[in-house]
């Protein structure tokens, strides 16, 4: 059951002119989250701006003796809310809703787990790399932004053991293109014996683009999607996405509470992309 | 201290009640929540059948509040009645359905659906969702289409029936007469108020539907404004709506005349509220020694009047 903390924000690092690390003294809601889950962030108190910001959660944090003490966030200022997220002072507090949705499914016994990022996509994919390596799960990581300087965190990703196949569409760093292009590649490469478990965070085309390879190469796909919402809970029914229901044809699912991980498979993109 | 009032028939154990469509069926927030310890349950808005409701984007934020237009997606009052209900009913909720028609014919066929099951406490007739281009609104802002639905829901339950008026008339006062007149047993209001917001670099709306209802603290001192109209007008309880976020909030209503009130946009920001709400009314009646809260009704102290 998600709680409501009042967390001390403990630092906000800044890691370009539009990204930053918020970290925040939540040891409750780091130990109860999954990887592919949420939190709903108040970005200030007041009326203005209203409503919660959704995040997926970025790192736990560990103190000296490898406890848990807290979350991070990955933000990208994008509006009102994620400024003054980045801006909060550290030692300030924010509340914190969580942990909320549905997380990442573990992948079946003995196959490896392929991570595809773009973007702040990235974001699930440290929590989910932490728990594979505890599991001792193979896990690749392809990681796409527009420019180099939208590249972050390799490093972390390396050492937990994660194979990291760069993409950027300017071609400072990685491959130059859409980071589907090394992806393709490599499902192409893979010889079906050898499993492997596909899971997207990122652009909606992204997410599209992967589900379809993924399906092609017989490979099963998990995407966290990204819809803007007002509650978290199920309450208000604003983040829906457009899913086959079981009984044929098409429904509108919450993304809150029926997501935001989905199986690619059940995701119908016709909406307008947001 | 009592907090308990009346509407009709039905008693509630306290003035604070969850605002249709924002509260999904409930049992959404039945883990964070003591859905017994709410005045009652106002559940989202139900046809005869589901409905698929519009596409994303539904809602945008707005200064102090928020667009929304969803499109009363739904499960149909069938589903709602075989997989919610019984949920509702185990964890002690008094559970007040909203209901909602393209035609008369169904708005008393839902009705008459719900009053037969067990476990309806209260029918809030939704005469005023901006949303939708059939049914709703368009009753509820004809004042002989008000009369006419409210007298034909009104002859298919004995539930207390309790219409949600629409702000978007020149007197919801009249409204609320119009129901009275027509039988029902209080009034809620406002509903949202209609409303658009443009992306000025694409020049596109931001919302999918164009246009949809404004909520949140902007629209409270207005919504405060109707209900100090329409309880002067009528006999019958207003249930009040409109932007509340805090126990002054709450206690402003009442004393503007509402019985009882709803909250919407302020428990997606905080599912918690509710406790929060109650310690607050609480506190302001021990600190003006009012024993029950259904005496603060009404009570606006307005300088040359008489006070009833």
């Amino acid at each position: 059951m998600p709680v409501d903390i009042d967390a001390e924000v403990l630092a906000s690092t800044r890691l370009s002119d539009d990204y930053a690390v918020v970290a925040f003294r939540a040891p409750e809601l780091a130990r109860a989250m999954r990887p592919g889950q949420f939190v709903m962030i108040r970005a200030a108190a007041g009326d203005t701006p209203l409503l919660r910001r959704p995040y997926s959660f970025f790192e736990r944090l560990r103190g000296p003796a490898g406890e848990i003490v807290g979350f991070s966030i990955l933000n990208k200022r994008v509006g009102v809310g994620s400024r003054l997220i980045a801006d909060a002072a550290p030692g300030s507090r924010l509340s914190c809703l969580g942990p909320l949705g549905r997380p990442f499914s573990p992948p079946p016994a003995g196959s490896e787990a392929w991570m595809v990022a773009g973007g702040t996509g990235l974001a699930p994919f440290a929590t989910l790399s932490e728990d594979l390596a505890a599991a001792g799960i193979s896990g690749r990581l392809f990681y796409g932004a527009r420019s180099g300087v939208e590249i972050f965190c390799v490093d972390r990703f390396e050492r937990m053991g994660v194979r990291v196949t760069l993409a950027t569409e300017d071609g400072t760093l990685g491959e130059r293109g859409r980071v589907t292009v090394p992806l393709a590649r490599e499902l192409a490469a893979r010889p079906s014996a050898l499993p492997a478990m596909v899971y997207a965070c990122g652009p909606e085309a992204m997410l599209e683009a992967v589900g379809a390879l993924a399906a092609r190469h017989g490979r099963a796909c998990e995407v966290a999607t990204e819809r803007r919402m007002g509650c978290g809970m199920g309450g208000c029914y604003s983040c829906v996405i457009r899913v086959r229901a079981l009984e044929g044809g098409t429904r509108y699912a919450r993304s809150c509470v029926e997501g935001p991980v989905f199986a690619a498979e059940d995701i119908v993109w016709d909406d307008r992309r947001l | 201290m009592d907090l308990s009032v009346r509407i009709g028939a039905l008693t509630l154990k306290t003035p604070l009640l969850s605002a249709s469509g924002c509260f999904g069926y409930g049992v959404e927030y039945a883990g964070v929540v003591d859905l017994s310890s709410l005045g009652a349950v106002v559940v989202k808005g139900l046809f005869l059948n589901e409905r698929s409701g519009h596409p994303p984007p539904r809602i945008v934020e707005t200064p102090a509040g928020m667009l929304n237009a969803i499109g009363l997606q739904g499960i149909g009052v069938r589903r709602f009645v075989r997989e919610k209900l019984p949920e509702l009913r185990k964890r002690g909720a008094t559970v007040i359905v909203n209901v909602c028609g393209t035609t008369i014919d169904e708005y008393v066929e839902v009705t008459r659906i719900l009053s037969d099951a067990d476990g309806v406490a209260a029918i809030e007739l939704n005469i005023s969702c901006p949303n939708i281009k059939e049914g709703g609104i368009s009753f509820g802002c004809d004042l002989g289409n008000t009369h006419q639905v409210v007298s034909a829901v009104r002859r298919a339950t004995t539930l207390p029936l309790i219409p949600k008026l629409t702000p978007n008339v020149t007197s919801v006062a009249s409204f609320a007469k119009a129901a009275e007149e027509a039988g029902a047993d209080a009034v809620s209001l406002v509903n949202t108020f209609l409303a658009m917001a443009i992306d000025v670099e694409t020049r596109r709306p931001r919302l999918s539907n164009v246009m949809g209802g404004l909520s949140g603290p902007a629209i409270r001192p207005i919504a405060v404004r109707m209900v100090y109209e329409c309880s002067r007008l009528v006999r019958i309880p207003v249930i009040g709506i409109g932007g509340i976020t805090s126990a002054a909030d709450v206690v402003e209503f009442v004393i503007a005349g509402a019985t009882a009130v709803q909250v919407g946009t302020a428990s997606f920001v905080d599912p918690f509220i509710w406790g929060k709400l109650e310690a607050g009314v609480r506190d302001y009646m021990t600190r003006h020694r009012i024993e029950r809260i259904a005496d603060l009704t009404g009570t606006v102290d307005v300088p040359g009047e008489k006070r009833t």
